[in-house]
């Protein structure tokens, strides 16, 4: 009998993505949605999409979605989330969504401990509104607002979120991954299902960063794009868990199931 | 039913929470800082009741959009400047059609201004405030007994309509102690079908204010547009005091209608007819009902506690049927009903006859 090897998850409608080729966003839906399958949690799951390219994934998830205004997402979630505390509830965001216009909003959530998971999704770029410098553009980065490359003295530093919000104690987990391989993109969704469970066992706020290309706004072949995140991205924002208070007796029945 | 005395910033608390109100988020401002301070208490006490302190109003009333969408009567309050910062979520909650009660306690402006009480929103309260091609039902009370019953009247329109509700009311309101009877709130009627609560073994939905077809935004524009006009002849309210033989009227609301009704007290005594006609909606505003009285009476003098706001749409309502005049005391000066009385006088012997 033949083993099928590949098949569209569930928790996603069947419609093309409209991401460019090699774009980090369309990666990350397949992997919530693959963990949403594999927790079983389809019916009870609300997704919070953000102003941004993720705008319109509500067309893609299968499972119940609200947008937010631009950097609100977190906001909108934590209500949920308060209203309905048996659902599992995600705020999907960008960079210039999380760290610029909704620091505030992400910030505080955080601290709040609300028991909500985000992704976040790292493309050092606005891409949405076609690449403008981002808080997370590396110093020295060409984008359509800092043509001449990010320019510390004027445009200050890359903000590291992952650093930053590991700090807060209202954060139970976190951790920064990429998507720019195959053996990546499985750690990834390994943090995503960790967040998700964390979440599920009522252990708090979880947050998963994704370095993500935007091949498009980066001006480069989708491959280039990997291998600039390994080479220069993940130098400014390296990768691992920054924070993982999950109580030691859930912890072995997360990561096997 | 008994008669308890609580000032009027309590009083709309405690009406939402009877109105089964279970979720509020605010920022502190001035002076309507006794509804986060209550609620602080009293809602985390109500079942299933749940305060948020926000770190803004931005993050206020965008948890006010998710608590309603997951199904939840939602409230948030705030002053003028915190109103200003509300006005993003206020537009995407009309575009979303979200049901959700704002509270407006307006003090002087523009920019910080003061805590004086004042009624210089009005333009932003009753033009939708926010961006876009949207309307909020707008409820202004004028007694403690109005701040009860228009508090809960807000949340069943807001429900029927699916659409933001703002209460205008000012700092005097807020702070201003009087005799109130909470009255028994209607069952709330709210198809579950709007709220989202995970999709079960169902179809998931979404809910979403972005429609980039502009064909598709254009009809969702006209939808929204079919249900405010059903709204403007279906919802107006006010009041009329005096009215029979006024051969003058005053158009006024909230505290600004207060001040005029002692004034036409006064003046009565000194034989002067003087009638009062006092929107209790703002938007919709009661324009029908305001020209119908033109057939009888041509003289009119509008009162705000602004440089003259609500006289635009006074003037919508008149222009061509009758005499309008206006005095105004923005910035947070209060007249006594004695000065205001003195200024109608005036204005009386001139106009009138
Ligand atoms: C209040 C507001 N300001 C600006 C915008 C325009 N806008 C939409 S998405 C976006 C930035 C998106 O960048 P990011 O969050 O990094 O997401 P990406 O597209 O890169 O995934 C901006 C500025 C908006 N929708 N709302
Ligand atoms: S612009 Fe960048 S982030 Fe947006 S869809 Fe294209 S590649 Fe992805
Ligand atoms: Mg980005």
């Amino acid at each position: 009998m033949a083993k099928i090897v590949y098949q569209r998850p569930k928790s996603l409608k069947e419609a093309v993505f409209h991401y460019c080729p090699g774009c980090g966003h369309s990666i990350v839906h397949r992997i919530i949605a693959e963990v949403i399958d594999e927790l079983g949690i389809r019916g009870i799951t609300i997704g919070v999409p953000p102003a941004g390219c993720a705008v319109l994934a509500y067309n893609y998830f299968d499972v119940d979605m609200i947008e937010a205004p631009h950097g609100r997402g977190p906001a909108m979630a934590s209500a949920i989330k308060r209203s309905l505390p048996d659902r599992v509830v995600f705020s999907y965001q960008g960079d210039g969504d999380l760290a610029a216009i909704g620091i505030a909003e992400s910030f505080h959530a955080a601290n709040r401990g609300e028991n909500i998971t985000i992704i976040f999704i790292n493309n050092a770029v606005y891409g949405m509104t076609g690449g403008q410098m981002a808080p997370t553009t590396m110093l020295e980065q060409k984008t359509t607002t800092s043509p001449l490359g990010r320019n510390n003295k004027l445009d200050g530093y890359p903000v590291k979120v992952s650093e930053i919000f590991s700090q807060l104690q209202g954060v139970t987990y976190l951790e920064r991954c990429m998507v720019n391989s195959p053996a990546n993109v499985n750690k990834t969704k390994k943090a995503i299902k960790k967040a998700f469970q964390c979440q599920i066992n009522g252990h708090g706020f979880s947050l998963i960063e994704i370095l993500s290309p935007c091949p498009t706004n980066w001006k480069m072949n989708a491959v280039n794009s990997c291998k600039w995140i390994d080479e220069v991205m993940s130098k400014v924002f390296p990768p691992g868990v920054f924070k993982d208070d999950i109580p030691a007796a859930t912890k072995t029945a997360e990561v096997d199931s | 039913m008994n008669k308890v005395l609580m000032s009027g910033n309590f009083i709309i608390c405690e009406a939402a929470i009877r109105a089964g109100c279970r979720f509020y988020a605010g920022y502190p401002i001035t002076p309507q800082n006794e509804i986060p301070e209550y609620m602080a208490e009293h809602m985390r006490k109500a079942e299933g009741g749940i305060f948020i302190q926000s770190e803004s109003e931005i993050v206020a009333i965008n948890m006010i959009a998710g608590a309603s969408a997951a199904g939840l009567r939602a409230m948030t309050s705030s002053s003028s400047p915190g109103i200003s910062l509300k006005q993003e979520g206020i537009s995407s909650m009309a575009a979303c059609e979200l049901p959700g009660v704002v509270v407006n306690i307006m003090r002087g402006g523009p920019g910080l201004g003061n805590i004086r009480p004042s009624q210089g929103d009005y333009f932003q309260a009753t033009r939708g405030g926010g961006h876009g091609d949207y309307r909020t039902i707008v409820l202004a009370p004028a007694t403690c007994q109005e701040l009860a019953d228009l508090t809960m009247a807000a949340f069943d329109l807001a429900d029927k309509y699916r659409n933001p509700v703002m209460i205008l009311a000012d700092g005097m309101m807020g702070q201003m102690m009087e005799p109130v009877t909470f009255k028994k709130p209607k069952p709330r009627i709210y198809n579950k079908k709007f709220m989202l609560q995970g999709a079960g073994s169902g179809k998931s939905k979404f809910i979403r204010g972005l429609i980039l077809d502009p064909i598709d935004m254009e009809e969702h524009n006209w939808k929204l547009a079919r249900k405010y006009e059903v709204i403007s002849k279906k919802e107006p309210r006010h009041e009329e005091y005096n009215i029979n033989n006024a051969k003058m009227i005053i158009v006024a609301y909230g505290t600004a209608a207060r001040i005029a009704k002692g004034a036409i007290k006064r003046l009565q005594n000194n034989g002067m007819n003087i009638g009062l006609f006092r929107p209790v909606t703002l938007w919709p505003f009661p324009e029908q009902q305001l020209r119908s009285l033109s057939a009888k009476v041509k003289n009119y003098l509008v009162f705000e506690m602004s440089t003259g706001q609500m006289l635009e749409d006074i003037r919508l309502a008149l222009q061509g049927y009758a005499d309008i005049r206006f005095h105004g005391r923005p910035g947070g000066a209060v007249p006594t009903p004695a000065e205001l009385a003195n200024v109608i006088a005036r204005i009386y012997e001139r106009t009138v006859k």
